[in-house]
């Protein structure tokens, strides 16, 4: 807890919870300005029209620092919060010194909490009491005597009520770690009354129980791990890349899932002509997609700026459709490309499925690449609906299904370094039981693990550990 | 109101003066022992109060020294230069190493001793030792100027002054034992309790509180039957507890294991209402880990049997400590449960089982150098702070008696850390959480417990006790050779290069995957199963090592990796530690901090930014704002 990051961005409520005019949820950070643009939608048409996207919107209010602009905040599935005036203002003459945005909404704990919910699920992190004035005072914007008055004036009754407010909104994560904390204990509390009363009669720790105990922990701590995953794709897209060789219907798909959706958002350019990005809505999800162009080997040095560039867009995309043409055999082009993103995560789609005669059909790649495969029509936009589905189950698998209907997802990156700081010391203390080590040596590890976990509720005191040892046996002098 | 300002006047007037000290200590305990040992050796000229001088190092309770956690604290106070590691070695009876099972860092020694010839051998080491003085008397009064100890008053009014006291009233103060629906005021073990000086302490506003504890029946051993019971023999081989002896050898005596059964649960359950426990006569909060028997019966109707060792007390006693089983239920109960557990059916009791209330304070009213806040020049020790037990009295005794005189001398007071000593987290977990009932040392209380090892006590902490002045040359010079001894044979161990082939027959014997390579000893040893002596039949020529030397050598290099992950850990605490707080700083002064915490902070003045932050009650929040502050003040102090 008291390694606490200067450097992250951080939201909170900051005015006073209760039924008021009007609230303010105040944004500090390099990352506010994103923040904001990913959920906000300025209300004037004039303004709106050369806004296309999140960027246009970043530069379009990056240059009118401390103008109040109207508008809505939606959440991250595009509902409407709330009706508000935003004001950016430009570091460092600002309250905190840093990139700053504050966004006045009607007062009321709902809009209030939805719109930092929103916020921090964009990626900021819950301020600490405080810390905005904590982070003026170290970028030098106060010194402690004004500082100290400011803090002053958060008095202790706002905080509880404040922090109330922002319990439920965790309440979800807090609840599934609290879970997870109580099986560390059973584990913690067995190994401290082994070590502790020897001589007692008492069951010896079995390292096969543990071992699974151990297992079944880290099960629970991956799911959760992922989530985060499925977090950072809701939040800045899904990133997909077409794939196949020239003139198999590649650019013909992402139009028809460009129309299908009629939800563009943007045409952006690529920095060469080779590839083509677009940002689109699927059902819900954010997507990135990238038309590529060839990977072949060339000595053009224009094509081979190319290729550099569609490698790269491969290599960083989350999900591959390769698209096969039906009307042809598959040749080496094809199977170059196969080699190239079959580590990856990939799904084959064969194009061009209304031709009368298919030259290559399901049979043909199983035969190939051993693989399933899907038939499309992208002209037609036959089929599109089936890749709509593979891609919101592609999302969904990137968590378990009791964690994605309890909506739990970790979106706050400090989380997400804990909870897999967790993960790494689990594995340390299952591969210590593997190894037979004695049980101090694998407490060590859980004990860590256990106070990791701890720090994401705040809650790091081992005297509960104590507490159960004398509640669960009997001991005695 | 005339008479008692009149007999408080006659008082005055019929004082008589005994002498000035540098250390005084009021109580021969465990604890008090330890205090005026370690004052005079650190040449201060000190007093050592008992109300009867056969207390001194009384064990009123169990017949035994060390265990879990408490085995480490004896093996520190040894370390430091104090006395109970010693005396033990000098009058155990039986020597077992627990938790063999496990692995090194939670070995516990634990003795059993002759109680009498424990009392005696500590009277004479305290009758021997320069600069100490031994008083049969019971101090009544403190005497206070401007908050100020000066000394003590006795009940023949006799005025003793001191620079500092030191307090270590065990069970006495005010004690009351309590046997069914009996009660009455009463020391341990029969002895007189001290009444005056819990009022005295009263109206000088320390805040005392009531805390209990209790001790089971013991009997004769010629009235039970061993083929009932199993028998429970010493070590063959015995590790001494003081690095001071390097072996010991002595015929042991056995305890006996046995259990009670659901007779016994029956007869005690339907006697409940006559115990002085469920008759709510009990104010004071006992311990947890210390149930009585009606306890654990009432609290676990499930267990079918709950276990008791009887040891011996003594050579030269017949008498027996049922273990596991105190009780305040009334004699002839205690008569009949007894008598329903194999091999006590014909046992003949010598001193029932009771319980015992006495006053103590509340251990938040102490500095980490167990000063109290309130009243200067008193140190304060033992139960009289909220622990129990002989090892935890003894611990803070020593740090108490150092601390009085270096207080005297003028110098800094010793304060052990948590990654220092098990000393360190006892005393850091009573000054600063406090404690609710009487406090126990366990080795899940400490974070570091790789690091604080019983066999590296002395690495930790005779440098220490030496920088002090306790440690005496001969114990330091000892500790010298020793840490160059394991320090010369690990670099021998890991550049003692050993040839495949010879590598693999230690390698195949113990189950381990062959090397294709050649291998360091060191680095073989740290397989499993392969120990240091394993290793003596390709190792031949190795130097002599002494038991506490090969046993620093085997953990050392076997656990390395894990103890380097722990040094780790170690270095981020520190950081927090080191960010000093000034202990009398105001902290209404600071604005900012919750109403909650202010209170907390200044109540319990902590000493650095990491101790401010185990306090209950001092959030994340508040500390930020203490950082705040302390940045600030830097800025005031460079001049900006």
């Amino acid at each position: 807890m008291l390694s606490q990051d200067n450097n992250d961005t951080i939201a909170a409520i900051s005015t006073p919870i209760g039924e008021g005019g009007i609230g303010i949820v105040r944004i500090s950070g390099d990352k506010s300005l994103d923040i904001l643009s990913k959920m906000f939608v300025p209300s004037n048409p004039v303004l709106m029209s050369g806004i296309k996207s999140h960027d246009d919107l970043k530069i379009d209010m990056e240059r009118k620092s401390r103008v109040l602009t109207h508008g809505k905040i939606c959440d991250d599935k595009g509902n409407l919060i709330d009706e508000v005036l935003v004001t950016y203002m430009k570091p460092p003459t600002t309250y905190t010194g840093e990139a700053t945005v504050e966004i006045n909404c009607h007062g009321g704990i709902v809009p209030l909490r939805k719109i930092l919910e929103t916020a921090l699920f964009l990626g900021a992190r819950l301020a600490d009491r405080g810390e905005f004035t904590k982070r003026a005072f170290l970028n030098g914007k106060l010194d402690l005597a004004q500082a100290e008055a400011v803090m002053d004036l958060i008095s202790a009754k706002t905080d509880d009520s404040y922090h109330a407010a922002v319990n439920q909104l965790q309440g979800h994560l807090s609840d599934y770690i609290r879970d997870v904390r109580l099986d560390f204990v059973d584990i913690l509390v067995q190994i401290a009354v082994n070590i502790d009363y020897p001589d007692e009669d008492i069951e010896e720790v079995i390292y096969s129980e543990l071992l699974s105990e151990l297992n079944k922990i880290l099960d629970s701590l991956a799911d959760l791990s992922e989530t985060a995953e499925r977090g950072r794709i809701l939040r800045e897209g899904l990133r997909i890349a077409i794939v196949g060789k020239p003139n198999v219907g590649k650019s013909s798909l992402m139009n028809a899932l460009l129309y299908e959706d009629r939800a563009i958002v943007t045409d952006i350019p690529g920095t060469t002509r080779d590839t083509i990005e677009e940002a689109l809505d699927i059902r819900g999800i954010p997507v990135v997609i990238t038309d590529t162009a060839g990977i072949r080997q060339t000595e053009d040095v224009v094509e081979k700026i190319g290729v550099e560039k569609s490698k790269n867009s491969i290599m960083s995309s989350d999900l591959i459709f390769l698209i096969l043409d039906g009307g042809r055999i598959i040749d080496d082009e094809d199977i170059e490309i196969y080699q190239y993103i079959k580590n990856k995560n990939h799904i084959i789609l064969i194009n061009k499925a209304d031709l009368p005669k298919k030259n290559t059909d399901k049979e043909a790649v199983r035969e190939k690449f051993g693989e399933k495969s899907y038939f499309i029509a992208a002209k037609s936009k036959e089929g599109i609906k089936t890749v709509e589905n593979l891609i919101e189950d592609f999302v969904n698998s990137k968590s378990s299904n009791m964690i994605f209907r309890e909506r739990l997802t970790v979106t706050n990156v400090r989380h997400k370094v804990l909870i897999d700081n967790a993960i790494s010391s689990v594995k340390d203390a299952i591969a210590a039981t593997d190894m037979n080590q004695p049980l101090e040596i694998i407490e060590i590890d859980v004990n860590q693990a256990y106070e990791f976990l701890g720090e994401i509720i705040g809650e790091t005191s081992t005297g509960d550990i104590i507490d159960k040892v004398f509640e669960r046996f009997c001991l005695g002098k | 109101m005339e008479k008692i300002r009149e007999e408080k006047l006659n008082k005055e007037n019929s004082r008589y003066e005994m002498g000035s000290f540098d250390v005084i200590v009021v109580g021969a305990g465990h604890a008090g022992c330890e205090a005026a040992l370690a004052s005079a050796r650190m040449g201060l000229k000190t007093c050592l109060f008992s109300m009867n001088l056969e207390a001194i190092a009384m064990m009123p309770c169990n017949p035994s020294i060390g265990g879990t956690g408490k085995g480490h604290l004896v093996r520190e106070i040894d370390a430091l230069g104090g006395e109970m590691g010693i005396n033990i070695d000098k009058s155990f009876i039986q020597s077992r190493m627990l938790n063999t099972s496990k692995g090194p860092a939670v070995h516990s020694l634990r003795a059993q001793a002759d109680k009498e010839l424990y009392h005696r051998e500590m009277k004479k080491t305290l009758e021997k030792e320069k600069n100490l003085y031994l008083k049969q008397a019971e101090v009544v009064e403190l005497i206070l100027e401007d908050s100020k100890v000066k000394g003590v008053i006795t009940q023949t009014n006799a005025a003793y002054y001191s620079a500092t006291t030191v307090l270590c009233t065990g069970t006495f103060l005010r004690g009351k034992i309590f046997i069914g629906s009996s009660s009455y005021f009463s020391g341990p073990n029969g002895l007189a309790p001290s009444m005056k000086l819990a009022d005295n302490l009263k109206e000088l506003g320390v805040s005392l509180r009531r805390f209990k504890t209790g001790t089971p029946a013991r009997c004769l051993a010629s009235s039970l039957e061993y083929n009932d019971m199993h028998e429970q023999k010493g070590d063959a081989e015995i590790v001494p507890f003081s690095f001071m002896n390097d072996c010991l050898n002595k015929d042991q005596i056995s305890c006996w294991l046995t259990y009670t059964n659901e007779k016994t649960h029956e007869i005690i359950r339907n006697n409940f209402h006559r115990s002085a426990l469920f008759g709510g006569e009990i104010e004071g909060i006992g311990a947890r880990y210390c149930p009585s028997i009606e306890d654990k019966v009432n609290r676990f109707p499930d267990r079918q049997r709950h276990q008791t060792f009887i040891e011996p007390e003594g050579l030269d006693t017949d008498e027996m400590y049922i273990q596991g089983m105190s009780s305040s239920l009334p004699e002839d109960v205690q008569h009949e449960f007894y008598r329903t557990i194999p091999g006590l059916r014909h046992l003949v009791i010598t001193r029932p089982a009771y319980a015992i209330e006495y006053d103590c304070i509340d251990p938040l009213e102490l500095s980490p150098s167990l000063e109290h806040m309130k009243l200067e020049n008193l140190f304060c020790a033992g139960q009289f702070n909220g622990s129990s037990g002989y090892e935890e009295a003894a611990a803070q005794g020593l740090i108490a008696g150092i601390n009085a005189a270096l207080h005297v001398k003028g110098e800094n007071p010793l304060i052990l850390k948590r990654n220092d000593a098990y000393i360190g987290v006892l005393i850091d977990d009573l000054v600063t959480k406090g404690t609710n009932e009487p406090y126990r040392i366990m080795t899940s209380r400490a974070e570091y417990r790789l690091v604080l090892r019983q066999d590296n006590a002395d690495s930790r902490l005779t440098e220490m006790g030496y920088k002090v002045g306790l440690v005496s040359e001969e114990r330091y010079r000892k500790f010298k050779r020793k840490e160059e001894n394991v320090k010369k044979e690990i670099e021998r161990l890991e550049n003692t290069r050993v040839k495949p082939e010879i590598a693999n027959k230690i390698m195949a014997d113990t189950g381990n995957s062959p090397v294709s390579q050649g291998i360091s000893l060191a680095d073989m040893m740290k397989r499993p199963s392969i120990t240091y002596d394993f290793l003596r039949q390709i190792d031949i020529n190795r130097p002599h090592l002494t038991g506490h030397e090969k046993n620093q050598v085997e953990v050392s290099i076997k656990y390395k990796g894990y103890i380097d992950k722990q040094l780790a850990q170690i270095e981020r605490f520190k950081k927090m530690e080191n960010k000093k707080l000034n202990p009398n700083m105001d902290y209404s002064q600071i604005q900012g901090l919750r109403i909650e915490a202010t209170q907390k902070l200044n109540a319990i003045k902590p000493i650095s930014i990491g101790q401010a932050s185990r306090i209950s009650g001092v959030s994340p929040a508040d500390i930020n704002v203490l950082v705040i502050w302390l940045s600030k003040q830097r800025r005031i102090k460079n001049g900006k």
